[in-house]
């Protein structure tokens, strides 16, 4: 069985390497230091279980795991114990507290070897983005390349058939989530949404206009002209204080 | 804003209450005075008018002008010659009025130049009376403030140590020590017994250390030290650190833990959120009368904003620094695409 640990801190590896060594089947194909890295060796490799710490430069091992398709199974091992319900909800095979035993560590793997089906964590991974420091910051997939957008930068969001299209101020980005799910992590007194099918940064609006009868429109200072709904107008004038 | 507005009107109370009192004490003075040369109840009347109309002018003169001026020193001498200068001009410009209000009258105005020394002196002392009162007022005004500032700094220094033990002896950094600590035990046992030993240094060094006490930079140093030594256990190579100083600064003073929130700043953005090699630069230098620390760190402008807010790290030392010396230029932060620099000046007083 193919493995791999991801943590920024040598000494952690070694520590889950030590922990291995007894398991003969278990073969170490790659350690990694960061989301990045992480992501590549995944890719390449496509093991079956990860050993993921959450806290690493770059991007965070839940932000790694929302840009992979298929997750393999993961055990989590941080010091922080605030990241643990997001683990579980993300289907996580176990969570381990730094520093933690050898006989807590052996359960953890136990416990992926007794799961009866290895299902991927795709189902309820909506919940990564809500990890704590994450809500300054969305990371997208760019063609090959992986993308930290500031959520300042965000100009807009606009909904896209299965996906969501996020407009800052240089470009536009696609990524696989609801509306739904941007209007709940997203702060609520920065993000509205005006519509279904958008959802606006007040900090761009620079006027809103009558349209037709009963409805309106916002004026970003880019120029961008979006549709506001009745209800979308009642909240956005709540957030704005009009 | 409401402790401003109701002393205030406190002041403003208490100011209409010491005036109708000087006023009813000057009139009456006035009156025995005025009737011993046997004068009329309208010329009394309406000398007693004009002299306190000009007692009340130089009142409020004073009142404004130490609002705006305290003597810290020679307050006594301050207010002794405020006293006799305005009483004089006081005496000589209500004579001159007095005078030719009642110039046909002879008998006031041979009341008038006799009076004038008795009304000189007169007007001094409630002058002075009122000028020394105006002067404990606002001096323990200004004393209360001070009190206010103390406090304030005494408040932030006990959240600060609350804020330490919170975010040291916890969170990540502990946590992932002893994780270090726990990889090094089968390896590298010894090792790991230094890494112990230097945790506990550290540990004890927050627990015990005074935030009102000043150490020497020598002291700070090595305590910074201590940390860094731990960090690069925890990253290995990856981290590098640079100590510049002479000898001659060591022994400046500065108040204790001050740099340790700098220096943490400086490894969550240089070291925690990079990858690659990294190092971090401490420089202390005398300026004038002053110490001066600069700290440099790499960051990935990709990832982290720094200085967005300055984060609490470096908000608590400015305000730590404000409460120490009421001086908000003391931390400078500056950054180029891959720098972080923040600068610390420390007036050094002797």
């Amino acid at each position: 069985m193919k493995v791999i640990i991801i943590d920024d801190e040598p000494l952690a590896r070694s520590i889950v390497k030590e922990y291995l060594q007894p398991y003969n089947d278990i073969e170490i194909v790659a350690e990694c230091n960061d989301g990045f890295e992480g992501m590549k060796a995944i890719q390449q490799y496509e093991p079956e279980l990860i050993f993921l710490d959450v806290q690493m430069p770059k991007i965070n091992g839940f932000e790694m795991l929302e840009l992979i398709e298929n997750p393999p199974s993961v055990i989590f091992t941080t010091a922080f114990d605030e990241f643990a319900i997001k683990a579980f909800e993300l289907n996580a095979t176990d969570y381990l507290l730094k520093p933690f035993s050898k006989e807590r560590f052996d359960k953890a793997v136990q416990k992926y070897v007794n799961k009866p089906i290895h299902s991927s964590s795709q189902p309820v991974i909506d919940m990564a983005a809500q990890s704590p420091g994450q809500q300054n910051r969305i990371v997208v997939k760019d063609g090959s390349k992986i993308k930290i957008i500031p959520v300042n930068q965000i100009h807009y969001l606009e909904a896209a058939d299965d996906y969501v299209k996020i407009i800052t101020h240089e470009d536009s980005f696609l990524k696989k989530r609801t509306m739904n799910f941007f209007e709940q992590s997203l702060s609520a007194h920065q993000f509205v949404r005006i519509h279904r099918s958008y959802i606006v940064n007040t900090q761009f609006i620079s006027r809103i206009d009558i349209y037709e009868k009963d409805s309106h429109i916002a004026i970003l200072s880019t120029g961008a002209r979006l549709p506001i709904s009745k209800s979308g107008y009642f909240k956005l004038k709540e957030i704005l204080g009009i | 804003m409401q402790n401003s507005i109701t002393s205030q009107k406190k002041l403003i109370f208490a100011g209409i209450i010491c005036w109708i009192i000087i006023s009813i004490v000057y009139s009456i003075i006035l009156t025995g005075i005025l009737k011993n040369f046997k004068l009329t109840t309208a010329e009394i009347v309406v000398d007693a008018i004009i002299n306190n109309i000009f007692l009340t002018g130089s009142c409020l003169l004073v009142l404004n002008n130490m609002r705006y001026y305290l003597p810290r020193k020679e307050k006594y001498w301050y207010v002794l010659t405020i006293s006799l200068g305005l009483s004089g001009i006081c005496v000589l410009i209500t004579k001159g009025l007095l005078w030719t209000i009642f110039k046909n009258d002879s008998n006031y105005t041979q009341a008038l130049s006799q009076s004038t020394g008795v009304r000189f002196w007169i007007l001094f002392l409630l002058i002075g009376c009122m000028s020394m009162m105006c002067l404990l007022w606002y001096t323990q005004e200004e004393q209360q403030i001070t009190n206010e500032r103390k406090t304030d700094l005494e408040k932030l220094s006990r959240e600060a140590e609350l804020f330490k033990l919170r975010q040291q002896l916890q969170p990540h950094f502990l946590f992932n020590s002893l994780n270090s600590i726990s990889a090094l035990t089968g390896a590298q046992p010894e090792k790991a017994r230094h890494m112990i030993q230097q945790l506990s240094d550290f540990l004890r060094g927050t627990l015990k250390k005074d935030d009102q006490q000043w150490n020497t930079l020598q002291e700070e140093i090595e305590y910074l030290r201590l940390y860094l030594d731990i960090e690069k256990v925890r990253f290995g190579h990856r981290l590098q650190t640079k100590i510049i100083y002479t000898d001659e600064v060591l022994l400046l003073k500065l108040p204790s833990l001050l740099l340790q929130p700098v220096v943490e700043n400086a490894i969550k953005f240089g070291l925690y959120d990079t990858t690659g090699e990294v190092l971090i630069k401490l420089e202390a230098a005398k300026e004038n009368n002053y110490l001066k620390i600069t700290v440099n760190n790499p960051y990935d402008p990709e990832t982290s904003q720094p200085l967005k807010g300055t984060g609490f790290g470096l908000a608590s030392v400015q305000r730590r620094l404000y409460l120490l010396f009421a001086r908000q230029d003391l931390l400078q932060t500056q950054k180029d695409e891959t720098n972080f620099i923040t600068t610390i000046l420390i007036p050094q007083i002797i």
